[in-house]
């Protein structure tokens, strides 16, 4: 039975609640919210409330309405208040539509009161006596420190292993992205890091950068003006939603076709053959990782028909042959149009095998990017990718490969144009410099697989849920862990120095030390000796940008659990410690390298970082900007608003690969098959294709979302979408728990039957806390140790029958039908 | 789609735009009533008002009927579905009811009998009218608002409850509380 709330009112926010300005710090696009707080005892009236209308009347369609997912409360300056989060109508990135995760912003917020994510970390934790004891930030801390010192004294600093995210929203941010780069990368020079979701320290875009094209480069707007949506690898109505609604959608009424080249029909295909109709969008079914073909194909039908941009090539572009070679750290050649096409060009017959799809829909999507309109003028289009991609084959090549096009056609700084990555989290970095890393950067899992470092920090990732070969990995990350657990056991009751002593020992006998720092005892964190808790977005006060560049400061409205603080100020703490401890160690050359966090708030770490590169830019100044806020680059303040850039590029000039000469390169981007190790092998020698997708009902790894009975009621376990061809092939029924096995490993999840899905396909959720897809993902990875987290190929097999809760939940198709 | 469905769109539409509280004509108006008159203190629980829907008799399998409860502004539908369900009422335990105010931005949903969903034509969220209103995909944060319903002996049916908030609405019971 479906999941109710039995919830048949809500108080009413009253006119003199305070508001607080919030952008959605779930995904990339950052929409805007109004939070109302209010004290526990006050409430407004049907007449007299925050929205200032007559709620007595029933509210029309897209009107203004509180719903319960909306509703919490919780503690402000500890005392109990009422928070209502609302979508905000005068915000231009949604204007007023909220999102199934944004939506429930204020649900997912602990409280005491409601019993709303109870499951978030209060206090700092550490391994006693077998289990996690709770105790104090300066004991843990002052264990974290004493233990990364010796270690690092003792050996180098190339002991120290780092997992941070590097995004905005969440736990990221500048403020917090500072806080930790500042830590590792000016305090120390950590070159054995990782970032969240991939397993290196290293950029997910590697080549539209080196070819100048910094990779968010539009404006959301471009999406309602333009003539062709080029969309390969995403899924936007399930995750950038409000994108896909508020700006896609519009272009598409304003006459835009779309093409969206997916190996699976998915409900952004739907929904855009029912707003343009059918023969309006394009849908480019591929075989998997066959992308580059098709991009070269298209570039060599355009080039061919004369339909480039040779005004911009010859003014921005690069035009004498090789820029740069190839080698190590560069998979393709990048230069002229001219040395590229020898590389790429690509006939619409070799294209059509290689993609499976037929050549007159190549030449199609080709005349939709390019073919100019009648009268002769340029036709605009906005190409916009993602991890299909992003995670896909050959990432460095591919990515290049679409970016040629847009470049060849002038696409790139103009309105209704642009090429940009759609995102997953909004961004939010600010670090030192990343390059002593270097580049290729170390494989960090493997790394890690090789029993190599002795100690771990962990910042707000769960790489048991989202990592690749995840089975392997978790298998010598808790071996390693356990040895010093077991340390840690024997030497109970002992001294601060005993148990520094056992846990060092245990380093060097191939143990490791674990540090987490999450906000909620994450699965890796099953690992953690010592466990931080963080706050979130709106906990603190956090600024991040979203997916055209648009800054935000999203206040604080609440206080976060416990005692659980912003990791710009547990960082800052670490580095309090570890200058505390170096100095009692009698290094004070090295100890002084970790002065300067005398951080207060998080206010003093965007302070300390952010403001210094961008001076105009303040949280008071930012405030007053709203939930509007102010597109990146900031490069002035004015009667009071900070003054930003629409849109890149639009002098032409390029600049994202440091160039002199401003000028963009093309990418040699030659075909050559699978090119991660392993998975022509594994493709041949398994029945299915293992899609590794999204659903805009989870965020991420679902790490609050596991705690939501409204979004567990629906998926119980991961959901992996069959053919019920396969599934009668099988012998299994909507709902029923099958396996997926191959060399790496084994997962698990519920059949959803899909008649749309390809023969041996199957479709499974990512990063779900009940079935990791990456335990069956090979190691496989590019030469900048980009995954490839979308190949995998297993065969399945049977379970178990549906379980009572798999049987209630509806499996019907996902596709809107009038 | 069912004609029924058409015309409760149009219908809805026409509300809308008025910008009204007034229904417009619908079969089932005259048989809602409203909630008595409140004493103070209030309880703790929203009283809701009982309505007539229907009978039994004049339901057919797979035809919805338009209903509004639990007033003339909250428009919904009552549908017997040929199969028990859960929550389903009635001798075969098969017919349910439910608002069609999408619970994402309050657009007027349609029923596809083919696969027996409600489909919102705003942004494309689709509920499954056989499985308690569980969103199947959508951007709703709630199942869809399930009515409860009760049959007496004559096989009237009436709705006297609802699972979750209404749209647009903070209170279910709008006008009985005034």
């Amino acid at each position: 039975m479906a999941y109710k709330r039995q919830i048949d009112r809500l108080p009413i926010p009253p006119a003199d609640a305070k508001v607080h300005n919030v952008t959605c710090h779930y995904c990339i696009v950052g929409c805007g919210y109004k939070a109302y707080t209010w004290p526990r005892n006050k409430q407004g009236t049907l007449t007299d409330n925050a929205f200032g209308i007559d709620l007595g009347e029933q509210q029309p369609a897209d009107g203004t309405w509180l719903a319960p997912s909306m509703y919490n409360l919780v503690q402000q300056g500890g005392k109990d208040v009422h928070l209502a989060v609302v979508p905000d109508h005068d915000c231009v990135v949604n204007s007023g539509l909220g999102s199934i995760r944004g939506a429930r912003m204020a649900e997912n917020r602990p409280s005491r009161v409601t019993g709303t994510q109870q499951q978030r970390l209060t206090d700092p934790l550490m391994w006693r006596n077998g289990v996690w004891q709770p105790t104090s930030w300066d004991d843990a801390l002052d264990l974290v420190a004493r233990v990364t010192a010796r270690v690092i004294t003792e050996g180098s600093e190339d002991e120290l292993v780092v997992s941070m995210f590097d995004h905005g929203g969440s736990a990221g941010g500048y403020e917090n992205t500072w806080g930790t780069g500042k830590l590792y990368f000016e305090s120390m020079k950590v070159k054995n890091c990782r970032i969240h979701n991939r397993p290196a320290y290293n950029s997910e875009v590697h080549s539209t950068r080196d070819m100048g094209v910094g990779e968010l480069n539009y404006s959301y707007s471009d999406y309602e003006v333009t003539d062709t949506i080029f969309m390969i690898g995403a899924n936007s109505l399930e995750t950038q939603t409000n994108l896909f609604l508020n700006h896609m959608v519009p272009g598409l009424r304003n006459g835009a076709r779309m093409i969206v080249v997916d190996p699976r029909r998915t409900v952004t295909v739907n929904a855009a053959e029912e707003v343009a109709g059918v023969e309006n969008v394009l849908h480019l079914a591929i075989n998997e990782g066959s992308d580059m073909a098709l991009f070269n194909a298209i570039l060599t039908h355009i080039v061919d028909n004369g339909w480039t941009d040779d005004d911009f090539i010859a003014n921005s572009t690069f035009q004498n042959g090789e820029a740069v070679a190839m080698d190590s750290a560069h998979p393709a050649a990048l230069g002229s149009l001219d040395m590229a096409m020898q590389a790429c060009r690509t006939s619409l017959e070799e294209a059509a095998e290689v993609c499976g799809v037929p050549t007159d829909d190549i030449v199609k999507a080709a005349e939709w990017i390019a073919k100019p309109h009648d009268d002769g003028s340029r036709r605009k289009c906005v190409t916009c990718y993602e991890k299909g991609i992003i995670w896909g084959n050959d990432n460095y090549r591919t990515i290049g490969a679409l970016v040629n096009v847009a470049l060849a056609t002038g696409n790139v700084g103009r309105e209704g144009g642009g090429v940009c990555r759609l995102g997953g989290h909004q961004e939010g970095y600010y670090r030192p410099s990343d390059a002593h890393v270097g580049r290729p950067a170390e494989y960090v899992d493997q790394f890690l697989i090789r029993g190599l470092g002795g100690v771990h920090h962990i910042w707000a990732c769960d790489h048991h849920k989202t990592t690749l070969n995840a089975s392997e990995f978790k298998r010598v990350h808790k071996k390693r862990a356990d040895l010093v657990k077991d340390a840690m056991d024997a030497a109970a009751g002992g001294t601060r120095e005993q148990i520094v002593d056992a846990i060092v020992s245990a380093i060097n006998a191939g143990g490791l030390f674990v540090v987490d720092v999450d906000i909620i005892h994450s699965q890796i964190g099953q690992n953690a000796h010592v466990i931080l808790p963080a706050v979130e977005s709106n906990e603190m006060n956090l600024t991040s940008m979203n997916g055209e560049r648009r800054l935000r400061l999203s206040e604080k409205y609440m206080d976060g659990p416990g005692t659980a603080k912003p990791d710009c100020l547990i960082a800052a703490g670490m580095a309090q410690h570890m200058e505390r401890v170096l100095r009692e160690m009698g290094n004070d050359a090295y100890a002084d390298q970790f002065k300067g966090y005398d951080w207060e708030t998080e206010e003093d770490a965007f302070m300390d970082g952010f403001n210094k590169g961008n001076p105009e830019v303040t949280y008071e100044r930012l405030r007053a900007m709203g939930n509007n806020g102010v597109q990146e680059p900031v490069i002035g303040f004015e009667n009071g608003q900070l003054i930003g850039v629409e849109r890149l590029y639009t002098d032409g000039k390029f600049d994202r690969h440091g160039r002199d000469d401003k000028r963009a390169l093309f990418c040699a981007a030659g075909w050559r098959g699978w090119q991660a190790p392993g998975k022509a092998r594994e493709k041949a020698n398994h029945k299915f294709w293992i899609n590794n997708v999204r659903a805009n009902i989870f965020w991420q790894n679902q790490f609050l979302d596991q705690d939501s009975d409204f979004v567990q009621d629906r998926f119980p376990y991961p959901f992996i979408e069959m053919n019920p061809d396969d599934m009668a092939e099988l012998g299994v029924n909507p709902g029923d728990l099958i396996e997926i096995t191959n060399d790496n490993g084994a997962t698990q999840g519920m059949v959803y039957p899909v008649t749309t899905a390809k023969r041996g396909h199957v479709a499974m959720v990512f990063g779900s806390p009940a079935g990791s897809q990456g335990n069956v993902i090979n190691p496989g990875v590019n030469e900048l140790v980009l995954p490839d987290y979308k190949h995998t190929w297993g065969d399945i097999r049977k379970l178990a029958d549906a379980t009572p809760q798999a049987r209630a939940v509806s499996f019907k198709s996902k596709e809107y039908t009038a | 789609m069912s004609k029924k469905c058409n015309r409760l769109v149009d219908v809805g539409r026409r509300q809308f735009l008025r910008g009204s509280a007034l229904a417009a004509a619908g079969a089932a108006a005259s048989t809602v009533t409203s909630a008595p008159a409140q004493a103070a203190p209030a309880n703790a629980q929203i009283d809701y008002p009982s309505g007539k829907l229907a009978n039994i008799a004049d339901l057919a399998v797979n035809a919805p009927m338009d209903i509004e409860y639990p007033d003339a502004d909250s428009p919904g539908i009552l549908i017997k579905l040929g199969e028990p369900v859960e929550g389903g009422v009635g001798p075969d335990g098969d017919i349910v009811a439910y608002s069609v105010l999408c619970p994402h931005k309050g657009w007027f949903m349609s029923y596809n009998s083919e696969d027996r969903t409600m489909n919102c034509p705003g942004h494309f969220s689709r509920f499954d009218v056989e499985a308690g209103g569980q969103q199947v995909w959508g951007h709703a944060t709630q199942n869809l608002p399930q009515f409860t319903l009760r049959v007496d002996d004559a096989g009237d049916i009436y709705a006297e409850g609802c699972s979750d908030l209404i749209f647009g609405r903070p209170t279910n019971v709008l006008y009985g509380e005034e």
